[in-house]
């Protein structure tokens, strides 16, 4: 593979599964989840590397996301206990980002631990990073991984839809029919936290939280179907990592930056000119029932 | 020797929200095919009553049984219509498909709702007089046609138990109509139907039996023996204001 093609396969599967998971996320109001959670598995991905004592990808991989699950378990429980949901999410990932802040000063002056290589990855340096199974290179670690997790967020909500929709919507009914509410939630948090772990390691957190909020609250502007939600959301994700790297290409700037750049652009084109719920669109047609009764007044 | 279970038989109840009671000694076994309104003050506890029926909060003491056996068990029996502004209208679906959510629980997992349940929430939202408005997102309809809506998808439960929490509130003189019809209709198939209720004017006119509640259990039987001044004085104390000229004590809530 190229590295052009690389860059924008990658890219594209962060958007996609990003967009995918983040459609839940805004429908229950926890648009900031991958934010806290991106911060959160500090102290996960520092104490990994103090027990493993290697700079490996998978014993990381594995304590960022416990830690994403905790912080999400921490959320939930002030949450249930009155707290409002804002103030336990912010709570929590700073609490969190702090013991990893300290952590990393205390034990980091024996070994090479630099938070910025460790926390925000830069998606140009995606195609040297290389995964190989029994000596063979079988391609970037960043497409296995946002891959993989890619896929395991479409077989669970594919098996589990009507839960996943009726849990975001009515949770007293749910709880009421005897859907298990909690478990689904886990769920739905599990499957933010591996995605949000996976893709930021390569991508860079920026990049991430965007594409968990920017392209799902594009496709809420675009349509009244959580079905078509869901899809309209991964293709915006799709667009904005190609129209972001075309970009970054011609300005010679900051991949994950232009992408960024590219799923906010869209979503403003949504916000104006939605069919549905567009500013512009609706002022066309005040205007244009304005007019149809002065006329009739006349 | 075969024992006639009540609907409803609840004894001994009480819940707390951190150590303070809101619900405490309610003891009824509600009788099959009537129409029970759930009356009482605001704060007096009538949502967290129908909540504790169905097992979604913990009870502090107490027990409930539906047809006999507990709550767990008896899921398919209970339909529910939880308060209008419990959820957020501004969800992406339509009405047709909230009111299949109501198919969900005998659907089981892994299943998803096929063409049968498609047909048998078309005609659950006839039935409120929604069929032609099948396919509308649901922020694009009214408040009383949302409730209509939430009427239609606890009939898809298909149950011999109904739950209502306060269905009459903010809804059109049309849509109470429908209600009023519906809540006969299923009396007449001799389900049991619960309503947490507001409007005292109307207690009278549209509910069989009636449970009076602030906090304990003031009163519980036929509405004509406990719909009392008497009663409703120690269920609203102060706040309530009534009117004597009329020949029957009519109570006003303010």
């Amino acid at each position: 593979m190229s590295m052009g093609l690389t860059i924008m396969v990658t890219g594209a599967l962060v958007a996609a599964s990003c967009g995918f998971l983040g459609c839940f996320l805004i429908l229950r109001r926890m648009a900031m989840l991958g934010d806290a959670i991106s911060h959160a598995v500090l102290p996960g991905i520092v104490i990994a590397f103090l027990i493993s004592g290697s700079r490996d990808s998978l014993p990381m991989l594995l304590g960022a996301a416990a830690f994403g699950l905790l912080c999400t378990f921490f959320i939930q429980s002030l949450r249930s206990q009155g707290v409002q949901s804002d103030a336990a999410i912010s709570v929590t990932f700073t609490a969190l980002f702090a013991i990893g802040v300290i952590l990393v000063s205390l034990y980091t002056r024996q070994v090479d631990l630099d938070l910025d290589c460790v926390l925000y990855g830069e998606i140009a340096y995606v195609p040297w990073d290389t995964l190989s199974l029994f000596g063979h290179n079988i391609g970037p670690k960043a497409i296995w991984g946002v891959g993989t997790a890619f896929l395991l967020s479409l077989l669970i909500v594919g098996l589990f839809f009507k839960e996943f929709k009726i849990v975001s919507f009515d949770p007293q009914m749910a709880a009421a029919l005897g859907i298990p509410v909690l478990l689904i939630h886990y769920l739905l948090m599990g499957l933010v936290s591996v995605t949000t772990v996976a893709s930021f390691e390569s991508v860079g957190a920026i990049l991430v939280v965007a594409m968990l909020t920017v392209p799902s609250a594009t496709a809420y502007l675009l349509t009244d179907r959580l079905e078509t939600m869901l899809a309209i959301s991964v293709g915006a994700g799709i667009l904005s990592s190609l129209f972001g790297y075309w970009l970054a290409l011609v300005f010679d700037a900051s991949i994950a930056g232009s992408m960024t750049v590219a799923a906010g652009t869209f979503f403003l084109l949504a916000f104006l000119f939605s069919p549905l719920h567009g500013v512009v669109t609706r002022w066309l047609i005040r205007r244009r029932l304005r007019t149809a009764t002065a006329v009739d007044h006349r | 020797m075969k024992r006639i279970h009540s609907p409803v038989s609840i004894r001994d109840l009480s819940v707390a929200y951190h150590r303070k009671p809101v619900l405490r000694d309610i003891q009824f076994d509600a009788p099959e095919g009537k129409l029970i309104g759930i009356v009482g003050p605001n704060g007096a506890g009538k949502s967290t009553l129908i909540k504790a029926m169905m097992n979604l909060l913990p009870l502090t003491s107490g027990d409930v049984k539906i047809y006999g056996k507990p709550y767990k068990e008896q899921r398919d029996l209970v339909g529910y219509v939880p308060q209008r502004e419990s959820v957020d209208w501004d969800f992406p679906t339509s009405a047709l498909d909230v009111v299949l959510m109501g198919r969900y629980g005998k659907l089981g997992w892994f299943r998803r709702p096929k063409a049968a349940d498609r047909e048998f929430a078309m005609d659950c939202l006839d039935k409120v007089g929604m069929a032609d408005f099948a396919k509308r997102q649901i922020s694009q309809l009214s408040g009383g046609q949302q409730q209509r809506v939430f009427l239609a998808r606890s009939l898809a439960q298909d149950a011999r138990i109904y739950f209502m929490d306060e269905p009459f509130v903010g809804v059109d003189a049309a849509t109470e109509k429908a209600i009023i019809r519906l809540l006969n209709e299923l009396k007449a198939q001799e389900k049991t139907v619960l309503v947490v209720h507001h409007d005292l004017q109307t207690v009278r006119e549209y509910f069989d039996w009636l449970l009076m509640l602030n906090m304990r259990q003031i009163a519980f039987g036929p509405t004509s023996w406990v719909f009392t001044a008497d009663h409703l004085q120690k269920t609203y104390g102060g706040r309530l204001t009534v009117l004597p000229e009329l020949p029957d004590p009519v109570a006003v809530t303010r």
